[in-house]
């Protein structure tokens, strides 16, 4: 017991302080990828109910490919892939200038795009559910295009896509553990090199485990406020 | 209708149609196909230019070992964790308290935590338990790297098949539950005869959703040694370092995932052409 | 501290998307290593790295008079990640092998100790050879000279692939493989450690030269010959001056730059 409570403390014999770095590294590396992935998908929902035949079908080309891809291929793709790719265009045009992507953002890069292929499925039913009514409503007493969607559709797509979207925030938590296979020291990565170390393979392990089990829980709730929040404005019935 | 028919409607009813117009959405959207069609011509002529007769020979059998390993894992685990489901499901549902909370626990365990961390903790966490596993006679089971990820993916996908499941019973109404109460069947009838074959039909397309995760969610095995289809490409990439051994992964993957897809699509079309009107 | 500083860097990086630099100034190296092999390269308990790896890339950076800064990689990436540029140079105790010398460039050997076979204490493998293994379970560390040369010579042997080293000695403690094969000084390192005690070295192998190459030497990108003179110099240097002897005997009984 004392043992675990030195391997667990935050000095230079215990592991606290590495796996904190960890957890941070994995929030902030969703945290950073949560925006890029919901404005990529909402962006892929639009081009896929648009009335133009190619934008639709390129549309479904970008998330067949990336909802068919395992996320660790995908992962890598990003990481060795589009710097050897990015390297050799940046050498076309000024030799000796050198683009590194680092594993942070080959990570941001590579789950948002997963991400953004999933939540463009949600975000499309929520278009879907929203009535044709809504949008003749808003042109009916004058507003454009943008404004229509920012003041009449968003408010009630954000509320009919939240509960998807929470689903998917809580699958990219769990996604970030795939950066440790990249070299990020995310939780798993920390908890990986504590448990080769110190031998306490399910000790570490399952302290893993439980912190994946914790951010779930916090997200859970800080959703369950949001939808409380959007839904302030439904109806009563 | 007959093609002289239609072009005498044609000619006197419809207007002329209206010039199809270069709209932004329309520019954009041939941009973005011309680009998918550009960088999917650019990938073949990389396939072609980098084709390596003798490195196709060294490695196309370990790709092909791999997919058998990929293949059988989660086969295997989606058909045990199928298995061990049904009781889970069946606990969550239930109103004896003592049934349901475990049962909710085991599946927000497993569905809250990463694979990955739960295969770390299996392999090399239950591991470090020889002498106790060596006590119950489990270790011979502990000691395969294989049965360790069997196990890790069988109770991962067993949490997801109870929800699916769970799901899709909740989704049959009251009422055929009542009616076939009333007509005198059993609970165990009822779900038999009644339930399950209506479930099924919801729970089709969840279950083809978790059979594809779980193809994706394997690429993980190789980390304990168990080498898969993707294993065998991070082996090949590291003793290469030619690139196009992850591109011929992905159009594996791919291929897989898409046949099953619209394999999925055909049996859904299939068994609800009852439902049709 | 090492990591926060890292997470720092990820979150500007992340600001940033991209860092764009010119060439790399040469006042400051960047050194790539796995750390995860002791004795040449590992992480403490508070994420500082140590070992013989780490002790002769900061002499050869006080004898070239520059920065050296370490960035700590996993094995089986670490060519791929020299080549997008994520450091200048290897110095992990990468064998100089005629396969990696296709991808990037060596400087001369900086060590040369030959392979082994571990096994359990009360084990019945009598030898090195592919008979006296048939049949047994060898665990290596994937993508290294001796993970090539396990899987070309034990191929009546269940040769299994691990990511770092410590992880085939977790399992061979655990008794779920039978053996495993590493650099010597990597295996005698651990043997006299606590949890080692339960095995012992069962022989040595005698080098392939096509298989292991000769010796440990830095890698660096293909091309960058100025960068690798100056390497090759402060190896000789420091072989000259005391320092390599020095830094050897904190580690070895014996010399371990070899013949």
């Amino acid at each position: 017991m004392e043992r675990t409570l030195t391997l667990l403390s935050f000095g230079a014999e215990g592991w606290g302080d590495e796996i904190a770095a960890g957890v941070l590294v994995t929030v902030s590396l969703a945290l950073a990828t949560l925006p890029l992935g919901l404005a990529a998908g909402f962006m892929i929902a639009l081009a896929k109910q648009s009335e133009e035949r190619s934008l639709r079908l390129a549309a479904n080309v970008y998330t067949t490919i990336f909802r068919g891809l395992p996320e660790l291929l995908t992962l890598f793709l990003v990481f060795y892939g589009v710097q050897l790719g990015v390297q050799r265009v940046v050498a076309l045009f000024s030799p000796g200038t050198s683009i590194e992507i680092n594993a942070f953002v080959a990570g941001m890069v590579a789950l948002g795009v997963v991400f953004s292929s999933y939540a463009s499925e949600v975000f499309l039913s929520a278009f879907r559910a929203i009535p044709r009514g809504q949008y003749e409503g808003g042109y009916a007493i004058g507003l454009s295009n943008w404004q229509t969607m920012r003041l009449v559709v968003l408010p009630q797509l954000v509320r009919i896509a939240l509960p998807g979207l929470s689903n998917l925030w809580l699958i990219l938590l769990k996604d970030t553990a795939l950066v440790s296979v990249i070299g990020l020291s995310d939780i798993i990565r920390q908890a990986g090199i504590a448990a080769r170390v110190t031998k306490e393979a399910f000790l570490f392990f399952g302290i893993a485990c439980v912190l994946y089990l914790v951010l779930a829980i916090i997200s859970s709730i800080a959703f369950g406020a949001i939808e409380r929040w959007t839904g302030r404005s439904e109806p009563a019935r | 209708m007959s093609d002289t028919a239609g072009r005498i409607i044609g000619a006197i009813e419809r207007p002329p149609p209206p010039p199809r117009r270069w709209t932004g959405q329309r520019i954009a959207g041939h941009a973005l196909m011309a680009l998918w069609v550009v960088m999917g011509v650019g990938l073949v002529a990389f396939l072609v230019g980098a084709w390596d007769a003798e490195l196709f020979a060294r490695y196309a059998p370990n790709y092909m070992s791999g997919l058998v390993v990929t293949v059988q894992l989660v086969l295997i685990s989606i058909f045990l964790g199928a298995l061990l489901s049904a009781p889970i499901a069946y606990a969550r549902m239930s109103s004896n308290r003592l049934l349901a909370w475990p049962a909710y626990a085991y599946v927000y365990f497993f569905r809250g935590t990463p694979l990955l961390a739960q295969t770390f903790l299996i392999y090399y966490g239950l591991g470090s338990f020889r002498p106790q596993l060596e006590a119950v006679g489990l270790w011979t089971f502990f000691r395969e790297a294989w049965y360790c990820a069997v196990l890790a993916f069988t109770l991962n996908t067993a949490a997801y098949q109870a929800e699916i499941l769970r799901g899709a019973v909740r989704s049959i109404p009251r009422g055929q539950w009542e009616g076939a109460a009333s007509l005198g069947l059993h609970t165990f009838q009822t779900l038999r005869k009644i339930i399950l074959p209506q479930a099924l039909i919801v729970a089709l397309r969840p279950y083809g959703n978790e059979i594809i995760l779980m193809i994706k969610g394997s690429a993980i095995v190789a980390i304990i040694t168990v080498y898969d289809l993707m294993g065998e490409t991070r082996r090949a990439y590291s003793r290469t370092f030619d690139f196009q051994t992850y591109i011929w992964a992905a159009v594996i993957y791919l291929a897989i995932v898409e046949t099953l897809r619209n394999i999925i699509d055909w049996i859904e079309r299939r068994i609800t052409r009852h439902l049709k009107r | 501290m090492r990591i926060s500083s890292r997470v720092s860097l990820a979150l500007s990086a992340a600001a940033l998307a991209l860092t764009i630099g010119a060439a790399q100034a040469q006042e400051k190296i960047r050194i790539g290593t796995e750390g995860a092999y002791p004795p040449f390269n590992n992480l403490t308990a508070d994420g500082q790295l140590e070992g013989f790896d780490i002790d002769i890339a900061n002499a050869l950076c006080e004898e070239m008079q520059v920065e050296c800064e370490f960035v700590t990689q996993d094995w089986d990436g670490i060519i791929p990640a020299l080549q997008a540029n994520r450091f200048d140079a290897i110095i992990a105790s990468m064998s100089i092998t005629d396969e990696r010398m296709k991808q990037v460039d060596f400087t001369n050997k900086y060590y040369n100790t030959p392979p082994a076979i571990v096994a359990l204490k009360d084990t019945d493998i009598a030898g090195v050879t592919a008979e006296d293994l048939a049949g047994k379970s060898i665990g290596v560390q994937g993508s290294t000279t001796h993970a090539n040369y396990s899987e070309a010579t034990y191929t009546d042997s269940d040769v299994r692939l691990y990511p770092t080293a410590d992880e085939y000695k977790l399992d061979l403690i655990n008794g779920r493989i039978d053996a495993a094969n590493d650099d010597i000084t990597v295996l005698e390192e651990w043997l006299a450690t606590d949890e080692g005690a339960c095995c012992k070295i069962v022989g040595t192998i005698t080098p392939v030269d096509e298989i292991h190459g000769l010796g440990a030497g830095i890698a660096i990108r293909k091309g960058e010959d100025e960068l690798r003179e100056k390497f090759n110099a402060a190896i000789d240097a420091i072989r000259a001056n005391g320092k390599y002897k020095e830094i050897n005997d904190k580690y070895f009984s014996f010399d371990a730059y070899g013949g």
